[in-house]
């Protein structure tokens, strides 16, 4: 079964421009608009990896993958975060959350799909 | 869907979203000028944030690169590193206008213009290059005029501008990156030593995958340290205590290695060690990493000459036909279409077989037939309903600018936003609405010191105001000004030949004087308005649109414009009349009310014209019967009902035998199936499949009045 991904940005345009490039790969997408809602849905169903924005309103991206991270199911499930900062400190914070990895945006399909499969 | 359409669909998504974010931008900062709070300069950062995100990753690099200084700044007031300063909020407001016209061309899919963005870049690196402590405001603002004259500022090393933002990869290691001393040879190979934290695995980065991502680079030894393992009893398998050295035995670029490492980094210790072989001294092997890291415009410029230049095609295309539809909408009308397919199917069954005693049960399926029809048009028509907002929502800007430019202080509420009405009005009254505001703003307002002096507050109020009444929208412009000058207009007026010299007038009719084509009583002509033309534009359009002005000003106190407008142009809250056998549709907003007349308060004119009395006005009588050429039941007035119209601020009493039901109607066009017909607006059909004439109210009014040698302000 193909790995299911939660993709979570608040920009429908970036989610639907992950969700085309990932289901063409072959990968099941599930879509968030923010950390609130993508919490919801993890916390009912499972997903093999998360791909986080981090400015998103309501719940940021680090603050959702420390969320994710409390919970058992998710305590080793790639977490990897869409970041236009890639300053040190971005990553402590990231890190420090429990996060994967990142991929720093702006950032072509191949890209993309190189990071997922480095982790899945 | 081919992927091509699917790409162009999230690209065009792309394009709503950002204009999204320019207008929540735009908003944002003007409510930055009454004073800051977080969440406002959140919501702004986070808007630019995603424009630039979102521009960079469809390869409109050069939005990105624009909106990543904007981000910067806005940044800076978020982390509270920065004051703001009007003269910053001047400059963003001004980087607004040229990121949307950025954005503008790539969806027009024609080259960016940079003249906007080149002209503000040095504006905002000089902005960024003053370091205001926040707190410490300047107590005036430099002089935001001559912006676009200032000369590019020499960024300050450690600002950034868009020419150098965002080297995607930072190459360049800490104390881990040991400065190779004179090397003796070529670049042989890596040793590296991984000493990650503990908690390695909380993150779910397994060493192995590093391992092998580096053996692909070149071949791989890998030597496990054991030293930090713990006795067996106190292992805590969640946790790393292995540490590793590894030799990568090849002359790989250390930001390849870096790379690998690039998620582990700063939870680990990492210690780079480059090997160099004995060659010939000398040889420059230590070529800086920085050199490797990939400038993002080497990748951004393919995404410019994608386009072929299309300069003048498809400017206004996008948004004509698309419409955003919420969801839950969607899922009504699939809900109710749902209903509709079960009744089809129950009435299916009696086409089938049919008893008489299955009336009662098609009566209830016809019934609900008509139920679902009726609550699947209004699921439709919804879809077609926007928030007024979306038109509300240029005017803080535009008052801001309007307000500077004419040196009046003036505060601007909004109420009624989330008034809904359907798409094309909405678009029709932008417009209009930005005629009656720059006039109130331009005649309206006073300038503060003629405020003061009217014992008024300095700041003058401008409202605008939506809501539903009955089955049309209301909408007020209103302003607590100088108020409409009733003795100016009627001298103008008189001087124009518009009125006769010694006609009385009615207030109402003298305020309406200023719909009328070429008449201004502005002394000078601005800029602005004043020009004389517009006004009449204003009401055309309103009437167009099928709805109506009305004017209200106390001297002093101020004017209020009130639009009445119908809330879709598809279907018509209508009256049906009876003529002889004639059936005719009026529509509801245009009519006042409805009257038995007695023959007291009739009177006639000249021998022609009949006249009636209502309340305090006489008005004059249209026979329908006699328009049409029809027979009616009686020709007697008394015998008839007298329904009192009104279109463009005149009144009439309509002639008609019978009031019929009150209902919606779906207007269908004369022109398309017939031709134009003065005084009729549409036709539409009849349950039983006649056609019933709607009437033109406003189109009947002119003719009639115009037959009767009757002009504008006379009527009384």
């Amino acid at each position: 079964m193909a790995a299911t991904i939660l993709a979570v940005d608040d920009s429908a345009s970036m989610r639907q421009m992950v969700s085309f490039t990932l289901k063409h790969a072959g990968y099941e997408v599930v879509e968030a608009a923010d950390g609130v809602d993508a919490l919801e849905y993890a916390r009912k169903n499972s997903v093999n990896l998360v791909l986080t924005d981090v400015n998103m309103p309501r719940m940021d991206g680090i603050t959702l993958v420390r969320e994710l991270r409390l919970l058992i199911a998710y305590k080793f499930t790639p977490m990897l975060v869409l970041t236009t900062e890639a300053g040190p400190e971005k990553k402590a914070q990231g890190k420090q959350a429990g996060a994967t990895g990142w991929l720093v945006k702006p950032f072509n399909p191949d890209k993309l799909l190189a990071t997922i499969a480095k982790v899945l | 869907m081919s992927i091509d359409m699917e790409m162009e669909e999230i690209l065009n998504l792309f394009f709503e979203e950002s204009f999204e974010g320019i207008d929540i931008m735009e908003s944002g900062l003007l409510t930055l000028e009454d004073g800051a709070d977080r969440e406002t300069i959140n919501t702004i950062f986070r808007a630019a944030h995603s424009i630039k995100g979102g521009a960079g990753t469809f390869g409109f690099m050069e939005i990105s690169e624009f909106t990543h200084s904007v981000e910067t700044l806005l940044d800076e007031m978020r982390n509270g590193t920065r004051s703001i300063t009007p003269d910053a909020i001047q400059v963003l407001l001004q980087s607004v206008d040229v990121i949307r016209e950025m954005t503008q061309s790539a969806q027009a899919k024609t080259p960016i213009v940079m003249t906007g963005a080149d002209a503000l870049s040095g504006e905002l690196a000089r902005i960024l290059a003053q370091k205001v402590p926040p707190g410490a405001a300047p107590a005036a603002p430099s002089i935001a005029a001559n912006a676009a004259a200032t000369p590019p500022a020499v960024p300050p090393s450690g600002t950034t501008t868009p020419a150098q933002a965002q080297p995607t990869v930072v190459a360049v290691k800490r104390e881990s990156n040991p400065e190779p001393a004179a090397p003796a040879g070529p670049l042989e190979a890596w040793r590296i030593v991984f000493a990650p934290d503990p908690n390695l695995f909380k993150t779910c980065n397994d060493p192995m995958r590093i391992f092998e991502e580096l053996a692909n680079l070149a071949p791989l030894e890998v030597t496990a340290n054991t030293d930090a393992l713990p006795a067996f009893g106190l292992l805590d398998p969640t946790q790393c205590f292995l540490s590793w050295t590894l030799l990568l035995r090849g002359p790989v670029e250390q930001s390849r290695i870096v790379e690998v490492f690039d998620w582990v980094d700063a939870s680990s210790k990492i210690v780079y060690e480059p090997i160099y072989g004995v060659g010939q001294a000398g040889a420059p092997a230590d070529r800086p990493a920085a050199e490797h890291a990939q400038p993002p415009a080497a990748r951004a410029t393919p995404a410019a000459d994608a386009h072929p230049p299309a300069p003048t095609a498809a400017k206004s295309g996008g948004e004509a036909g698309s419409l955003r539809v919420a969801t839950e909408k969607v899922d009504a009308l699939i809900n109710l279409v749902g209903e509709l397919v079960i009744t089809q199917s129950m009435l299916g069954r009696f086409a089938e077989k049919y008893e008489p005693s299955d009336i009662e049960a098609l009566r209830r399926s016809l019934a609900q037939l008509t139920r679902n029809t009726r609550e699947l048009q209004e699921s439709v028509m919804q879809i077609r309903m926007l928030p007024i907002g979306f038109s509300f929502n240029r005017f803080p800007r535009l008052v801001h600018d309007l307000s500077r430019k004419l040196g009046k202080k003036v505060d601007l509420k909004l109420s009624g936003e989330n008034t809904e009405l359907d798409k094309t009005v909405l678009e029709k009254i932008g417009d209009p609405l930005v005629h009656l505001v720059r006039n109130a703003l331009d005649h309206g307002l006073e300038a503060p010191d003629k405020r003061l002096a009217a014992g008024k507050s300095e700041t003058g109020t401008l409202e605008l105001n939506a809501f539903h009444e009955g089955g049309s929208i209301i909408i007020e412009v209103k302003d607590d000004g100088a108020g409409l000058n009733k003795e100016r207009i009627l001298s103008k007026a008189r001087e124009r030949g518009l009125v006769d010299q010694d006609a009385q007038l009615t207030d109402d009719a003298i305020y309406n004087l200023i719909f009328v084509a070429g008449f201004s009583t502005a002394d000078t002509v601005s800029d602005l308005s004043g020009r004389g033309v517009g006004m009449d534009v204003v009401r055309r359009n309103i009437n167009d649109l099928g709805g109506h002005v009305q004017i209200f000003s106390v001297k002093g106190q101020g004017s209020t414009i009130r639009i009445r407008l119908p809330l879709t142009l598809a279907i018509l809250e209508g009256q049906v009349l009876r003529v002889g056998k004639e059936i005719y549709v009026a529509s509801l907003v245009s009519i006042i009310e409805t009257v038995q007349s007695t023959r007291e308060n009739l009177s006639c004119v000249a021998g022609r014209t009949e006249l009636f009395r209502h309340r305090t006005d006489y008005i004059p009588i249209i026979r329908l019967h006699d328009l049409f050429g029809i027979e009616p039941d009686s020709r007697e007035i008394s015998d008839g009902l007298l329904v009192v119209l009104e279109a463009d601020g005149r009144r009439v009493a309509m002639l008609v035998d019978e009031l019929l039901a009150q209902q919606q109607v779906v207007i269908k066009s004369l022109e398309t199936n017939f031709k134009q017909v003065p005084g009729l607006a549409g036709a539409t059909i009849h349950g039983d499949g006649t056609v019933a004439l709607i009437l033109d109210v406003p189109g009947l009014i002119r003719t009639f009045l115009e037959q009767q040698g009757m002009h504008m302000g006379r009527a009384a």
